[in-house]
């Protein structure tokens, strides 16, 4: 295979926001996540938890909460606005001011017919979920103080509100409150300092759960409105509640960190009366945790420390598979940075900023493993900001590196880029008017077209040139399923341009006939990197449960090379894999070389090669290494995967076939972190 | 610890005509410990004698008549009490042959129970509440009896309890679903009535047992959900003014017996002491139901020790006399003799702890706690020791008590003659119950009688390993009275629950003693070993010893030399003073000091050392010391430090010696506690100065240490990520 030079690069900062709420909609097993900086995600829990859609945030706009109604989503925040997200168009629907103050928590009725938003003011409000929108029903009787949390009863008859120091239950038909529970302040808690009741949950047989400010979960009895038990969980707050479908466990998330399950069980082997036993406590996150799920064979949470922690509850399952095994999830399944590889420049896209970079360079050459000297330090030559307050959806560099295009949900702006010894950009004034937004954008290779996502599955072709940016057609597909295209890709001779949506289809148009060519047959997990290999054309696709397939779009059909691997099958140890590949690239001297990566490893597939036997090692590097290299040939497989580099955001490969390899330590991410809450450590 | 021992049957019953119930009415002590008086349903009352299992005789009543309430002994007047047909009482004496012949007496009012207590009179109880003594009873028999209870109310259950003073009858009844407690004291004769609480989910009870202990009358009963309570009450006479009305009794739930489905029907529970209750008609937690048990519980852990399933039909009756219980069931009236020894959680840890290091000895030293019941698993080794029980269960229990007699009034030789006998043949479990209760006889005796101490037997009893402290307090006290240092070493060494205040004692004493007087003691020879080799230890390794684990005398000597000087102006000590110079090996009599305390001291002290304690509890009762003694044993602290801060330690070779951590702990109580003595008394300016001088090298030296793992701690982390820049351009390759 030989020796790279590696650019390795850490400074982009990229800074991933935390997580605030969590909503699980069972039918289709999608988790949507609000994060602060109120961008919106979608996970497939089907589909080994990859990040299907996301909806970028604005700045001012954090949510608090979400709830699914059915298929439809929404959130609130402390605007005071509740807002429908579009989940096709991937974009927010309509916003309608609750006009109620800052909205602290929003729930939506299990038969997802009415949203009950908890305001500032003090009011309970009930919304009608119609079929064009919502409809503002009522009020219930208005409190002092906030509503911090609401829990509808699952008959959706009765409404569990929790505030400072005491929580409420309202009968849903009536408006009137049932029952006053009063939350008292934990031992030692200072006179001033109320018990903020941050979560409830009202289970079927009327028991209330909540979670309060001083650290104590609290079960009562909803019908009598009596403490039944009081477990103190933490000494700091307890920020969120989960129960399961079944009612027979629940989970709450601790500002320590903590994530503690508790379990509906006999205290005695084989009596009927049951009681709520705290049972196990995970300690996956640094910060407060503050939002969890209980999914039954999972725990999902979420909180200040950015990362999505899945933590199984298949204990007693020895076989370890990707379901059993923990999964973290740190860095968004897409790409944020673009790579001008004739140019060496690199695009990263931050939230509301584009940074432009030039990498540096060396002389010499070194021993594998050594740093080489660096002649020119890399550099950085924009920052460029967008105006308004939409964060960035998505942005793209042209290979050639002249020009940058950036898009948010509504405006879509490009860039004319001149570097040579000075900077300068202008931006293209005069865009088509139909071009407003993408989802997604795309150069040719050539860099004399753009291509930008649309909706309905449509991809809109612009034609570049010095003079500006014209329009030539719209590309629409055969059938339209209306999903929204989450990955662009046009081949290298300007002729094929392929586009994934989140229905999982891969819609092949042919650039010079101007029309739709084919699909790809449609697999059952989707697309998280694609590429088209521009030696061969063919779509080398690798899917989120780490399949790999490469269609021929000449012959419209899967290659032979395809058809083997899936003969075979993929190692065991490729397919454990938890997190997606993200990018797909092919090195111009050799077209049978595949470079992809996820967050841990890259890999470059020799496609000449024969592919590993199950019972080899799949990461051999070092033990080929030790060998000699006449037996190394007899030893070596197709899958060449390095793992020096870690946490890694983007792999690319250059013209003069030097990598680059972007890492983001979670070590740094974490140092950005406010400070957790204080806790006596030994010794400290 | 509580056992039940082998059974055996007293008499068959007699079928009733009525199967709930057993056919026997009551079981009642006769003349002495070994017979009782046996009170059928119908018409004959039986004198057995227990150990015979053999009836000694039997009178009947004419038919048409019928026995209304157990026969009584009256042991004032050794005449046999009954009542027939509700208000005839009658009175007979052994020898007389027919009943109806004997002396009776016909009373006014019907008669609910007549009750006897050794050496008092008997009572008479009215169904109607009034009570009356038997002799002036029978002095007018036709007087008139007053009515205590209301129209609808019934007496359920009466017995009567003996005091330190008096006598007390206690009766229960129910009234319209409530149940009333009524307490009859004499002289005055006060009545006083009680309600018991009842809950929302309680019905009637299903028996009742009082006892007396501590000056309260321990009321205990228990409902068909198998909660038991407790009441306490007190057993002098109560303020007059409470006597008027109807108190209610509190209660405190002593024990939630597992009944698994439905409610009891026929148990009863019957405390035996203060930690320990019968149970009687309950199924074993791990057996299923329907099964019926016998059952030891006790209430202090909630624990059950042990268990005996009964054949056939259990009535819920159960009577206890003199370590034996008295059961009725199926078709025989049984007798299970049993033993509680007093619990102590003490007791069971420690007995836990030595079936762990001893498994491979066999049986399980704690049959009732980890075995199951027969019936259910008939494990291999269960069925080796019931059999081997069988065999030698009865002569057992004759030699224990043998033995006991033998130590109240035995002379030495034959004490310790017999018991080193004892230990040879009994079993292991029957050792682990016996042993605890043969110390106790024998330090009560050693108190009791100051010449007699049987030295031998006691070492060979507490090298058995069954003992703890909890099991026999006065053992560790009468050694050190005794100044039995040996035991006390064995004792020290072995009991893992001796309290602060007694290893204070221990230290005390140890402290005091001279060392000529302790040489010639025979001590545990792998303790003297452990004390000669730290004794003989820096010899050798004079010449290389500094180098070899890293402690070198050169900081001290320079520390010495430098920081140390002004305060050895202040106070020229004389040690200080001979050794001021610039040679490190003029310094080292500071480092190796004599062992201030005799080799056999040494060895005792190291056991004080390891024994477990608090030491917040500790520290009052460290504060006893002399101040001599703390200097004494300062002194000997440190030598053991300087010791173990040589390489002496690697070679030792003993089983047990104190670590350096307690020893430093030792050394922190000891300061602590003696804080403002130490800095007044001017002999202890010397040993201070040292102390702090070897101290503050051995923080030099950690400090050093710390330094050096700081900084490989940063070499090791440098080589693992060398690279932490922003940018950097490598060279990787790929094979």
């Amino acid at each position: 295979m030989g020796e790279f030079t590696v650019h390795r690069v850490r400074f982009f900062h990229y800074m991933p926001s935390a997580v605030r709420a969590l909503a699980f909609q069972p039918q289709r097993q999608k988790i949507a996540v609000a994060r602060t900086d109120g961008s919106l995600e979608i996970l497939n829990r089907a589909d080994h938890l990859f990040q299907e859609k996301v909806i970028p945030g604005r700045e001012q706009r954090g949510t608090e909460a979400l709830a699914w109604a059915g298929q439809r989503l929404f959130s609130a925040g402390l605007n005071g606005e509740l807002v429908e997200y579009d989940m096709q168009e991937l974009r927010e629907k309509y916003r309608l001011d609750a006009s109620g103050g800052p909205v602290w928590t929003l729930t939506c009725n299990p038969q997802g017919t009415r949203l009950a938003v908890g305001c500032e003011d003090g009011t309970v409000k009930l919304f009608e979920v119609c079929d064009d929108g919502i409809q503002f029903e009522r009020n219930l009787a208005k409190q002092k103080g906030r509503i911090l949390s609401l829990s509808w009863h699952p008959s959706g008859s009765r409404l569990v509100a929790g505030m400072a120091g005491v929580i409420w239950v309202f009968d849903a038909g009536t408006g009137q409150s049932v029952h006053r529970l009063l939350v008292e302040r934990g031992t030692g808690a200072p006179r001033s300092k109320e018990c903020v009741v941050w979560s409830v949950v009202c289970l079927s047989d009327g028991t209330i759960v909540s979670g309060d400010s001083s650290g104590n979960v609290k079960v009562w009895d909803g019908d009598t409105g009596t403490l039944i038990r009081n477990h103190q969980v933490t000494k700091w707050d307890v920020l969120a509640l989960s129960v399961s479908q079944d009612e027979t466990s629940l989970v709450a998330g601790t500002s320590e960190g903590t994530v503690v399950q508790f379990q509906h069980l006999s205290v005695v082997l084989g009596r009927e009366d049951k009681e709520w036993v705290q049972t196990r406590t995970f300690k996956n996150h640094t910060h407060d945790v503050r939002a969890v799920l209980e999914l039954d064979t999972a725990v999902v949470s979420g909180g200040m420390d950015t990362q999505l922690v899945v933590r199984p509850l298949l204990d007693k399952i020895d076989v370890k598979t990707s379901a059993s095994a923990l999964r973290k999830i740190h860095f968004p399944h897409r790409r944020l940075v673009s790579c001008s590889r004739t140019a060496r420049l690199l695009l990263f896209q931050h939230r509301i900023h584009l940074e432009l970079w030039r990498l540096g360079e060396s002389e010499g050459t070194g021993v594998p493993g050594s740093s080489l000297p660096i002649k020119r330090k890399p550099e950085k030559l924009l920052h460029l900001k967008t105006k308004g307050e939409e964060h960035i959806c998505c942005s793209a560099l042209s290979p050639c590196g002249g020009w940058v295009v950036v898009s948010t949900v509504t405006n879509l702006r490009l860039y004319r880029l001149q570097c040579d010894e000075t900077i300068s950009i202008t931006k293209v004034s005069k865009l088509p008017k139909v071009v407003s937004s993408a989802n997604q954008i795309c150069f040719s290779s050539d860099s004399s077209y753009l291509f930008t996502a649309s909706t309905c599955s449509s991809v809109h072709v612009l034609a570049l040139s010095q003079s500006g940016c014209t329009f030539v057609c719209t590309l629409k597909p055969k059938s339209c399923s209306g999903q929204a295209i989450l990955l662009l890709t046009a081949s290298d001779d300007g002729k094929w341009l392929a586009a994934a949506n989140a229905d999982h289809e891969v819609q092949v148009y042919n650039l010079q006939k101007r029309k739709a060519y084919c699909t790809v047959p449609v697999y059952s997990s989707g697309v998280t990197a694609m590429s088209i290999n521009p030696a061969t054309n063919n779509l080398f696709m690798v899917h989120a449960d780490q399949q790999i397939f490469e269609f021929s779009l000449e012959q419209k059909q899967y290659t032979d090379w395809s058809r083997l691997v899936h003969r075979k099958g993929l190692h065991p140890q490729w397919l454990e894999r938890d997190t997606p590949v993200t990018n797909v690239t092919f090195s111009p001297r050799n077209p049978a070389h595949v470079i992809l990566h996820d967050m841990y490893m890259f890999c470059i597939i020799d496609q000449t090669l024969p592919l590993p036997e199950r019972n080899s090692q799949l990461v051999n590097q070092l033990t080929l290494r030790s060998l000699p290299e006449k037996e190394r040939r007899a030893h070596s497989h197709a899958f060449k995967i390095c793992k020096t580099f870690k946490e890694l955001l983007f792999v690319e490969l250059l013209e003069d076939q030097s990598l680059v390899v972007i890492e983001r330590p979670l070590l740094d991410i974490t140092a950005q972190l406010p400070p957790p809450v204080r806790q006596k450590k030994f010794a400290t | 610890m509580a056992a039940l021992y082998e059974g055996y049957t007293l008499c068959g019953l007699v079928p009733t005509q009525n199967p709930p119930e057993s056919g026997i009415q009551g079981i009642e002590l006769d003349r002495d410990d070994d017979r009782v008086l046996v009170t059928d349903s119908t018409r004959s009352v039986t004198v057995y004698k227990v150990s015979d299992q053999k009836p000694l005789g039997s009178w009947t009543v004419k038919q048409g008549q019928f026995i209304s309430c157990p026969a009584v002994y009256n042991s004032q007047t050794k005449e046999y009490v009954a009542v027939t047909n509700d208000n005839v009482i009658r009175v007979w004496k052994t020898e007389d042959v027919n009943i109806d012949q004997a002396f009776k007496a016909t009373v006014s009012a019907e008669i609910y129970r007549v009750h006897s207590v050794p050496d008092y009179e008997p009572v008479v109880l009215f169904r109607r509440g009034g009570v009356r003594y038997l002799d002036s009873l029978l002095t007018a028999p036709q007087q008139p009896i007053e009515e205590v209870l209301l129209e609808d109310e019934v007496i359920r259950w009466s017995t009567m309890v003996r005091t330190e003073q008096q006598l007390l009858v206690l009766f229960s009844s129910e009234q319209r679903g409530k149940h009333f407690l009524y307490v009859q004291r004499f002289s005055p004769n006060t009545l006083v009535k009680h309600q018991l609480e009842a809950g929302p989910h309680l019905s009637a009870p299903l028996s009742y047992a009082a006892t007396f202990r501590e000056e309260h009358i321990h009321l205990l009963y228990w409902f068909p959900n198998g909660s038991v309570y407790e009441s306490v009450l007190p057993a002098r006479h109560p303020a007059p003014a409470a006597a008027e009305e109807v108190q209610a009794l509190p209660r405190s739930l002593l024990l939630q017996l597992p009944i698994g489905e439905g409610e009891l029907r026929s148990a009863s529970a019957l405390p035996l002491d203060e930690a320990h209750v019968a149970v009687v008609g309950v199924s074993h937690p791990s057996a299923g139901t329907g099964k019926d048990y016998l059952c030891l519980w006790n209430t202090h852990f909630q624990t059950l020790q042990a268990s005996r399933e009964l054949a056939g039909k259990i009535y819920g009756q159960v009577w206890c006399y003199y370590g034996k219980l008295f059961v009725t069931h199926g078709k025989t009236l049984s007798v299970i003799p049993f033993e509680c020894q007093k619990s102590s959680l003490a007791a069971a840890l420690g007995k836990l702890k030595q079936t762990r290091t001893n498994e491979s000895k066999g049986p399980a030293l704690v049959p009732s706690w980890n075995t199951l019941p027969h019936g259910d698993k008939p494990g291999k080794s269960r069925g080796v020791t019931t059999r081997r029980t069988k065999l030698s269960s009865k002569h057992q229990i004759t030699t224990i008590e043998q033995l006991t007699c033998t130590i109240q009034q035995g002379p030495v030789e034959e004490v310790e003659q017999k018991v080193e006998m004892f230990l040879i043949g009994a079993e292991q479990a029957e050792q682990q119950l016996a042993v605890g209760r043969l110390v106790c006889e024998l330090v009560a005796r050693c108190r009791a009688e100051p010449s007699f101490y049987p030295r031998v037997s006691l070492l060979q009893l507490a090298d058995t390993r069954y003992l703890c402290h909890s099991v026999c307090p006065g053992l560790l006290t009468l050694a050190l009275e005794k100044k039995d240092f040996r035991l006390c070493q064995v004792c020290l060494q072995l009991f893992p629950d001796i309290p602060e205040a007694i290893t204070c004692a221990c230290l005390k004493v140890i402290l005091g003693i001279p060392d000529a007087e302790l040489e010639c003691v025979a001590l545990e020879p792998d303790s003297l070993h452990l004390m000669k080799a730290l004794t003989q230890g820096p010899v050798p390794s004079n010449d290389d010893g500094g180098e070899h684990n890293g402690f070198c005398p050169a900081p001290l000597e320079e520390d010495g030399g430098g920081s140390t000087a002004p305060d050895a102006k202040v106070t020229p000590a004389p040690l200080d003073t001979s050794d001021r110079g610039t040679k490190p090996c003029k310094d080292l009599p500071a480092i190796y000091m004599d062992c201030p305390v005799g080799l056999h001291k040494g060895a005792l002290l190291n056991e004080v050392l390891q024994t477990a304690y608090s030491d917040s509890l500790l520290l009052p009762y460290l504060k006893d010391l002399t101040v001599t003694q703390v200097i004494l044993f300062l002194q000997y602290l440190q030598f053991l430090y300087l010791k173990y801060s040589q390489d002496v330690l690697p070679q030792i070779q003993a089983l047990r010696m104190p670590a350096v951590t307690q020893i430093m702990e030792w050394v922190c109580l000891l300061l602590d506690a003696h804080f403002t003595v130490l800095v007044l008394a001017p002999e202890a300016k010397h040993l201070l100065s040292g102390l702090h001088k070897f101290v503050k090298s051995q923080v030099k030296l950690f400090s050093e240490l710390g330094k050096i793992e700081g900084s490989l701690q940063v070499l090791k982390n440098s080589k693992q990520s060398h690279q932490t820049g922003q940018y950097s351009i490598e060279v990787v390759e790929l094979f």
